[in-house]
């Protein structure tokens, strides 16, 4: 609907924030759980995508730069990529990666290694980031995960800005694990309830 | 010009909520999560939607009368 902008159209800046202050001081990294647990809950609670729909600020921001920037060719996301296999593959692959991050994470608590002052982009290539670090809080382990949560984070805004780039605007929101996820939740939520 | 409507492929929607956004007759809902549904009465073709549609499901169709 176009109209008068509400309060949630403008949580594009949060996400923008998220992303800068990760450079500063990477334990904001944690803050980033708002974006995994806030459409899950809605999803289950509520069994619709309002997250996706209202106030997922990263959609906003590829919007606005793809969209009322330009920066996007506007063509359309190739078939293979908005198929289930993928989406489902695709969603299958990142939770891999995130438990692989969980089980670093476990062994810096553990002791077992010690901290990894970097970012793992494309989990693949590991960035120097030590000067985002001013120490921790009770463990090491709590910056293992702020260094891997903001790898998980940065890699699909990389991922993101991408496809924006060379198909539409919000091409992310069409193989984007969350909303994949929450999507299938609705369904199976509303399952023998749809008109269709 | 023949009244055209948007169609939804829904098996292939991710119900994001993109075209709702951007339609200007208030059309298009979401339905539970799951798709995106379009009111055919407030349709007036504009293709906004297909247009901003990420996935590229939507597509017109003309209404026979």
């Amino acid at each position: 609907m176009k109209g008068k902008k509400k309060w949630y159209d403008y949580l594009w800046v949060v996400s923008l924030t998220y992303l800068i202050l990760g450079f500063f001081n990477i334990l904001f990294a944690w803050l980033g759980l708002l974006c995994f647990f806030i459409p899950l809950i809605i999803a289950v609670a509520n069994g619709s995508k309002a997250y996706c729909n209202k106030y997922c600020g990263r959609g906003q921001l590829f919007s606005l730069i793809g969209g009322n920037f330009g920066l996007s060719r506007k063509k359309d996301i190739p078939k293979w990529m908005k198929s289930s296999y993928f989406r489902y593959g695709f969603l299958i692959f990142f939770f891999v990666m995130f438990f692989l991050m969980l089980w670093n994470t476990y062994l810096v608590f553990a002791g077992t290694k010690t901290l990894g002052k970097a970012v793992t982009l494309l989990w693949t290539f590991k960035l120097p980031w030590h000067w985002a670090y001013h120490g921790t809080l009770f463990s090491d382990g709590v910056a293992q995960f702020a260094f891997g949560f903001y790898s998980v984070m940065l890699t699909s805004t990389v991922l993101g800005f991408v496809t924006m780039v060379l198909f539409k605007p919000r091409s992310w929101c069409v193989y984007c694990p969350m909303g994949t996820m929450t999507q299938l939740i609705c369904k199976a939520k509303n399952r023998g309830t749809s008109d269709k | 010009m023949p009244k055209r409507n948007a169609i939804v492929t829904v098996q292939e929607c991710v119900a994001c909520g993109c075209c709702v956004k951007v339609c200007p007759k208030n059309a298009i809902s979401i339905y539970k999560g799951t798709y995106a549904e379009i009111n055919k009465s407030l349709c007036v073709g504009c293709r906004k939607c297909a247009k901003e549609c990420p996935a590229s499901v939507i597509t017109m169709e003309v209404v026979k009368e």
